[in-house]
């Protein structure tokens, strides 16, 4: 991590986005092979394995309700459109609230003081513009999957298609980058084997989905989120009342005791290149935007009005949990920073127990004792939890949903018949998931999430904003389009310092920015743009024509799909 | 193949009221949001020390951080304000919009 501190911006948004999760790995291997042995090994943290069982318990329960209750495909899919605005808010905080975010955000601030702080603004930002520019046409052209909306005036079988198989590769690359994390996390928080905890992440999360559908993944988030917004918050009063509730006494004190003193006050290196900065804010605001079980949290409300409802719930829990993390990361920069206790060998300024993730723990275990600690250890699990649970149904409706029911079947099949193949459909995923999740263990897997960003805004993003506002937009320019985003992002991210030099050892990047967003995005608006004003075909000039009955719907909600009345 | 009731829609001068008015709302509070974001991205990159001053003459925390905090909390309030007119006004046009194009 402290190596990745000193790389570009984009080398540290990866860390930060794969919470870094990847980098603990090395330093608990450190850890348990050290001087002191076994006594610096993570021992069997039994009260945060208790925790976490019973979150299991009760997700476990909630799934059972929900299998009663998930009959239909729309149920499936979209809890059959019947959560409320304020629920679903919380569950789509929650599934942006990662243990990424709680970890990561938190440890960038603990290392690097205010630019810590303006990444959290740059993760906070794409939530207004979702909502005034998307929420509201999602959720009245959507019905189960973001294809839906892609496909909706455009070739049936081959907008879909490929709208299926980009969620699906942004599903998997963003599956890897979440079960190496969970790995690492879990082998470090509760002293479990690597292998066992993917596993068992699998195993709970193929559960969920298969059985519980939405409306299982929806409560496992909304539980995991006021789980963690809970301990976030019990834990910033804690780290507060320390400082006589004064923010200016937590920054003194702060400043006392970091390394670079007042520096951390301040912008440092971290952001001093605007191409990257700019770069990575738009690869955050609109991969975000266009990650394929965020968008998918938009059809489970039952109209417009509950999605607007949903975003402005959403942006006030996260925007609340960012601010207090950044508190967390501040004070912990006194209260951890300082205490031998929590530095290899007792060296205050060396190396961090347990890897460069780790100050929010710690500040837990501090504040809160071996209790707290163990809470939050296992809501940290549940957090990644719920994630792969999204993650897997947003997979598991485009193979069943897109490709399975309408580009393979042509609408022909059965709703069992769909209902049968999104449950082994997220079977496979799981499977897939697990193994993927232990054949990666060793691997740096950073670069799949710049890959994963990188893919959703340029080869998702454009065709989803272009087909909603865009009447010109031809099946023949979203193909090419897309296929140029895709193209130009995985080969910018293997150019970059994230593969070209960490992963294939060469002396330095031919890309010189880690984030592709600025020119894959760019590329793939040009290419779409250029290609459908190109297109004199007969098809092109009847998707044009669709476009104003299409926008009629978008606005009005007239036609859009309605809530399965249960 | 255009659907009679979209087209009705179209033929009502309410909808397309609607949707100037509301995309007007969208356009600018998006507009809000970009421009203090990126400024403050710009002002990050090219004058850090804008933000490195200090709040009061004794005190350690900057200025930098009630900006950053201001940008996040107002971004929050502009979804509010979006949701507000558009739940409300908004939704009761579209209502109005969506009873007159029934046959």
């Amino acid at each position: 991590m402290s190596r990745a501190g000193e790389r570009t911006v984009s080398g540290r948004l990866m860390a930060v986005l794969a919470g870094g999760l990847v980098a603990l790995a090395a330093g608990s291997a450190l850890a348990a092979g050290g001087d002191l042995g076994a006594v610096d090994k993570q021992p069997v943290n039994v009260s945060a394995i208790a925790m976490f069982l019973a979150f299991v318990v009760m997700t476990l329960g909630i799934t059972y309700w929900a299998a009663s209750r998930t009959k239909s495909t729309a149920d499936f899919y979209t809890a059959g459109g019947g959560i409320s605005g304020f629920q679903n808010g919380l569950a789509i905080a929650g599934d942006y609230m990662s243990a990424a975010t709680l970890l990561g955000l938190s440890s960038l601030v603990f290392a690097k003081g205010y630019d810590g702080f303006v990444y959290t603004i740059s993760f906070f930002v794409g939530w207004p513009i979702i909502l005034f520019l998307l929420a509201e046409r999602l959720r009245n052209l959507g019905h189960f999957t973001f294809a839906d909306i892609a496909s909706y005036r455009l070739d049936q079988n081959k907008i879909r298609s490929f709208a299926a198989i980009g969620s699906l590769t942004v599903v998997c690359f963003y599956l890897i980058v979440q079960m190496v994390g969970a790995g690492q996390l879990i082998k470090l928080l509760f002293g479990l084997d690597y292998n066992v905890a993917v596993v068992v992440v699998g195993v709970l999360m193929v559960v969920y989905v298969t059985f519980g559908g939405m409306i299982a993944t929806t409560w496992v988030q909304i539980i995991k989120a006021v789980l963690l917004l809970g301990g976030g918050a019990m834990l910033a009063f804690l780290a507060l009342s320390r400082f006589g509730f004064s923010l200016e006494a937590i920054a003194k004190s702060a400043v006392a005791s970091h390394k670079d003193g007042i520096k951390i006050m301040g912008p440092g290196t971290l952001l001093a290149d605007p191409v990257s900065a700019v770069s990575l804010s738009l690869g955050l605001l609109f991969g975000t935007a266009a990650l394929p079980h965020i968008m998918m949290r938009f059809f489970t409300v039952p109209n417009a009005k509950e999605a607007r409802k949903s975003v402005f719930v959403a942006s006030g829990f996260i925007g609340f949990f960012f601010l207090l993390v950044c508190i967390l990361g501040m004070a912990a920069i006194t209260i951890v920073g300082t205490d031998p206790q929590f530095f290899e060998g007792g060296k205050v300024g060396g190396k961090l127990i347990g890897g460069g993730n780790m100050p929010v723990m710690h500040l837990a275990k501090a504040l809160g004792g071996d209790l707290f600690l163990g809470f939050l250890s296992a809501v940290a699990f549940a957090t990644i939890l719920a994630v792969v649970s999204g993650l897997a149904l947003a997979g598991a409706s485009a193979i069943a949903h897109d490709l399975y029911a309408r580009v393979i079947r042509k609408g022909q099949a059965t709703e069992r018949e769909e209902m049968r193949v999104s449950k082994i459909a997220s079977l496979v995923l799981g499977v897939l998931a697990v193994v993927l999740g232990i054949a990666f263990e060793k691997q740096n897997v950073a670069f799949l999430v710049g890959l994963t960003f990188g893919i959703a805004a340029s080869v998702n993003f454009p065709v989803l904003i272009l087909s909603m506002y865009w009447k010109g937009l031809t099946t023949r320019g979203a193909l090419a389009g897309g296929l140029a985003g895709l193209v130009s992002a995985v080969t910018m991210v293997v150019l970059s310092n994230a593969v070209w030099v960490v992963v294939l050892n060469n002396p330095a990047p031919i890309f010189p920015y880690e984030h592709p967003a600025l020119f894959s995005m760019t590329l793939a608006f040009l290419v779409t743009i250029v290609v459908s004003k190109l297109d004199r075909s007969a098809g092109a000039q009847a998707e044009r024509g669709a476009y104003d009955d299409q926008f009629v719907r978008s606005q009005t909600g007239i036609g859009a799909a309605v809530a399965s009345n249960h | 193949m255009s659907n009679p009731i979209y087209a009705r829609v179209r033929q009502n001068p309410k909808f397309h009221d609607l949707v100037r008015r509301r995309s007007r709302l969208a356009l600018t509070l998006s507009a809000i949001v970009l421009v203090s974001y990126y400024a403050f991205m710009m002002v990050v990159a090219f004058a850090p020390q804008v933000l490195r001053a200090p709040l009061g003459e004794d005190s350690a925390l900057s200025v930098g951080f009630p900006i950053g905090a201001a940008i996040i909390v107002v971004s929050w309030l502009l979804t509010g304000v979006y949701s507000h007119f558009a739940n409300g006004v908004f939704e009761e046009l579209n209502d109005q919009i969506t009873r007159e194009s029934q046959p």
